[in-house]
């Protein structure tokens, strides 16, 4: 023990005393001299226990118990008593780390050492201006230092909430005590002595003390901001590695944790698991003393809890699972990824399907909801995930089958038929989710009707029936809920140039298409079409949605000269 | 919504507590060991009948993830059942000749025994082919979770069913006594569930998997529930309504996250489809003791006998609980 680099170790423990001792002993075993102190709360036969277990050590005292309840003065009040102690009882000692019951020491004791002889008149403490601090809770920030906090925020939320919220009303504002700086950080720092000596005998510090009892959360500011006042070395980071999770609460290490702590650039983490006998043996054990990782890589850490939080808040959208349901709100008409909706094309060209798979390297499937089954790609029976072709499975709940298809072909765009022949209860969903693309040629459901050979006469209520359905669809992609990519042509406006909008709908689909698409798929010869039509005027029905189609044929197919029309670029 | 609904639910809560004390009459103790429990055990509660070969899989598996003592109810068994579990020295045992049927499947036994015992405890209320996976499972007991669900003051956990199934028919792999059953079982349907949400209860309804993929298809309302909620914290106040399918107060339904975020959640691997499944399809079928008149069972008896396999090119074959989660089954939230 060299006089002028010895550590001490203030300790706050509540629960798991068993491992407090064990921690307390590692420390006492390498020259560090332990101050504990443990929560009034704590049953008194488990606070002997632990001072039972301790006995045969010299260097170890137990301070004044006060009571530590989350979020009050009791816990600076239990760090002011125990760093007086240990100041007043060991005169060695040079610096102090405030450490708790589960801060396990990551890093050789040894090394702590040399990294603070190394900085001898350095104070290890994070304090941040609470103008430049992002990761408090509750949108509590510079108001924990002028609102008062007389309820304790676990125990009397109700009244907390409600008292923060009469403040607020009679826009009350504390005077804060004159040259304090609110500086917030963690509750762990290891300080030198004479800069706690000198918090610990500040002048005005029952103002002090009287002040930081109706703050929030004080063992977060307390420290932090005194130590502005009588220190000019400040390192503004902690020594220990600690990580909140969005609600505050530390996050946990677990024995799987291990590969990860031996990457950290901290000296001590919490909070360990008690339970965690891998995480204590290794640390605590003989060879703990071993060198970590040469290559100290903490953002693996932080990159895995920013991970979960984000899992947490975020989730993975377009999945809809037993922990995951989110509202309307929050993305409920959102599916997994970007996929394609046809409407009209398969029935204007014969080939449609297979061109478009090409075209877009995509799993192209005929019409999903097809009334008699579900038209999965290659005709099968089952799809991924164990997706049925069964009609009255898929009607059940038709948001949670395409949800699902779409999640469980993730990496693969998907394309599919839909028109006015189909179930129409998936519409509403198609229009609202900004994964759709939809592409409709609109009116194109008479072509297989004109094509059945069944004369006008006896196709006219079909049609009529198709075209409502279809006006409907059409009236939802241009209403106000509408998120998706929408494109919309009438038959006539397309067949007078369909190169155009099928290059469009590559483009959008697979922006970065390896190879760009020479050929178009064949567009059904029209001849006759518009006559057709003209027998469904005749018949007494309507048909506006194929746009203004000429009734003479020849006007009807501008390209058939082109039987394979081709993109010129 | 509102006071009615509050009063309808709390009133129905009363009943099904009031149920469970009277049904806990028909349960005689066997072998009672609950006096020596540890502080703060995990406990699991399971009611059975007739799954001798069964059991010595099951209670090593929940031994290793950390179960501290199992309270189960032999509905009358003649296998054997009872006189080994009698001989546990982790199992307190209770035993009733009584109806299944009457006492809500079995939930007016365990209640009355979760009531009892379970009150301010880790509770875990699983059949006995149902082994939960949870985040972390081969690394972290179940404590761990329960800690982590303390300190975030989480009272329930979800776990929904995810029926397993060999590839071929159940009948050619027999199961030996202590096998892992997914060692047979090792094909599950990864993407077909379909969700609703209960606006009564709160919780959601899943349904989906190979029995509703072939079993239900003309009808798929009538689809086995996979939801479930097996990890509760208990309260003497509490209610199973549903076998674990939900809970009363319905706040201990709301597992899920419904501003888009996920909560941890697991599931519970079903292990029914072996080649034990057929006989005793016939047998409850007989017996007309289980759910909603063995309509379900006579599903699978008609389904059984037109397809026996329930595999399909897409199963999915059973690796670890990231899989799992990966696959969105489950997730670790933001336990990490």
């Amino acid at each position: 023990m060299t006089g002028d680099s010895t550590l001490g170790i203030v300790m706050l423990c509540h629960a798991d005393l068993d491992r407090a001792a064990q921690l307390a002993r590692h420390w006492a075993l390498h020259d560090c001299p332990v101050v504990i102190h443990v929560d009034a709360r704590t049953p008194q036969d488990q606070a002997d226990g632990l001072s039972a277990a301790l006995a045969d050590l010299p260097d170890i005292r137990f301070s004044r118990r006060s009571p530590c309840e989350w979020g009050t003065f009791g816990i600076v009040q239990a760090t002011l008593d125990a760093a007086t102690l240990m100041l007043a009882e060991f005169p060695a000692v040079s610096h102090v780390m405030l450490a708790s019951g589960s801060c396990l020491p990551i890093r050789p004791v040894h090394a702590l050492k040399a990294h603070l002889a190394a900085h001898p008149h350095t104070d290890f403490i994070e304090s941040v201006t609470t103008a430049d601090v992002g990761w408090t809770v509750g949108g509590l920030n510079e108001e924990r230092f002028t609102l008062r906090f007389p309820f304790a925020w676990k125990r009397q939320r109700r009244l907390f909430d409600g008292y923060v919220a009469l403040q607020r009303a009679l826009r009350f504002r504390r005077r804060l005590p004159p040259g304090l700086v609110p500086h917030l950080g963690s509750q762990w720092w290891c300080l030198t002595r004479p800069t706690l000596q000198a918090v610990l005998s500040y002048p005005d510090r029952p103002a002090i003390d009287r002040y930081f009892r109706r703050v929030w959360i004080p063992d977060e500011s307390y420290f932090q901001s005194l130590v502005r006042q009588v220190s000019n070395r400040i390192e503004s980071r902690s020594l220990t590695l600690s990580k909140f999770d969005y609600q505050g609460r530390p996050h946990v290490f677990y024995d799987d944790h291990l590969h990860l702590l031996r990457q950290a650039d901290a000296f001590l983490a919490r909070k360990i698991w008690p339970r965690a006998d891998l995480l204590y043996r290794t640390f605590l054990g003989p060879d703990g003393d071993r060198a970590l990782a040469p290559e100290p890589n903490p953002g693996k850490i932080n990159r895995l809890f920013a991970k979960a939080v984000e899992r947490r808040l975020k989730g993975r959208p377009g999945l809809y699972m037993q922990s995951r349901f989110p509202t309307r709100a929050h993305g409920s008409t959102r599916s997994a990824a970007p996929y394609g909706v046809f409407s009209g094309f398969a029935e204007l060209f014969d080939d449609f399907q297979p061109w478009l798979a090409r075209a877009l390297d995509a799993r192209v499937h005929g019409h999903l909801f097809d009334f008699d089954r579900v038209q999965f790609a290659g005709g099968e029976s089952v799809f991924k995930g164990g997706l049925s072709d069964s009609p009255t499975l898929r009607d059940y709940n038709p948001r949670s089958f395409l949800t699902n298809l779409i999640w469980n072909t993730r990496g693969e765009t998907q394309c599919f038929q839909f028109g006015p022949a189909d179930e129409q209860a998936i519409a509403p969903f198609l229009a609202s989710d900004p994964n759709a693309t939809i592409f409709a040629i609109t009116g194109a459901f008479a072509i297989p009707l004109w094509r059945s050979g069944r004369s006008a006469a006896e196709v006219r209520a079909e049609a009529a029936r198709l075209q409502k359905v279809e006006s409907e669809f059409i009236a939802q992609l241009n209403g106000p809920e509408a998120r998706a990519s929408i494109r919309i042509w009438s038959l006539a406006e397309f067949v007078e140039n369909p190169a155009e909008p099928l290059e469009q709908l590559v483009d959008a689909l697979n922006p970065r298409a390896a190879h760009r698409v020479s050929d178009l798929p064949s567009l059904i010869p029209l001849q006759g079409f518009g006559a057709f039509l003209q027998d469904l005027r005749n018949q007494g029905m309507a048909p506006v949605l194929m746009g203004d189609f000429p009734a003479d044929a020849e006007l009807a197919q501008p390209h058939q000269s082109l039987p394979r029309p081709r993109i010129v670029r | 919504m509102g006071l009615r609904t509050l009063i309808r639910l709390r009133t129905h809560r009363r009943y099904l507590l009031a149920r469970a004390w009277r049904r806990g009459r028909q349960l005689r103790s066997v072998a009672d060991r609950t006096a020596g429990l540890p502080a703060q055990p995990i406990l699991l509660f399971s009611t059975m009948r007739n799954e001798r070969i069964r059991l010595p899989y099951f209670l090593t598996y929940y031994r290793r993830l950390g179960i501290d003592h199992f309270l189960i109810v032999d509905n009358g068994s003649d296998d054997g059942t009872r006189e080994y579990l009698a001989d546990q020295p982790d199992v307190s045992l209770w035993s009733t000749t009584h109806s299944y049927r009457q006492s809500r499947f079995g939930m007016d036994w365990l209640m009355h025994l979760l009531r009892r015992h379970g009150h301010g405890r880790w509770c875990l209320t699983v059949d006995v082919d149902e082994f939960l996976v949870y985040p972390f499972c081969e690394t972290r007991p179940l404590r761990a979770l329960t800690d982590w669900l303390d300190s975030a003051e989480t009272p329930s956990f979800s776990a929904m069913m995810l029926d397993m199934y060999p590839k071929g028919a159940m009948h050619e792999q027999p199961y030996r006594e202590g096998q892992n059953p997914f060692e047979i079982a090792q094909y599950f349907d990864s993407g077909n569930y379909v969700i609703s949400r209960n606006p009564l209860y709160r919780n959601l309804w899943i349904q989906g998997g190979p029995r509703a993929r072939l079993f239900f298809t003309d009808r798929p309302k009538h689809a086995p529930a996979m939801n479930k909620t097996p990890l509760v914290k208990w309260h003497r106040s509490y209610a199973y309504v549903s076998s674990t399918h939900m809970l009363l107060p319905r706040a201990l339904n709301l597992t899920y996250d419904d501003q888009g975020g996920e909560r941890p959640s697991g599931v519970l691997l079903h292990a029914k489809f072996l080649d034990t499944f057929a006989a005793r399809a016939a047998e409850e079928l007989a017996r007309g003791q289980h759910y909603a008149e063995s309509q379900e069972y006579r599903a699978y008896r008609e389904g059984i006998a037109r397809e026996r396999d329930l595999w399909c090119n897409w199963s999915e074959k059973y690796v670890n609980w990231r899989q799992l989660e990966v696959l969105g089954l489950m997730s670790k939230g933001n336990w990490a």
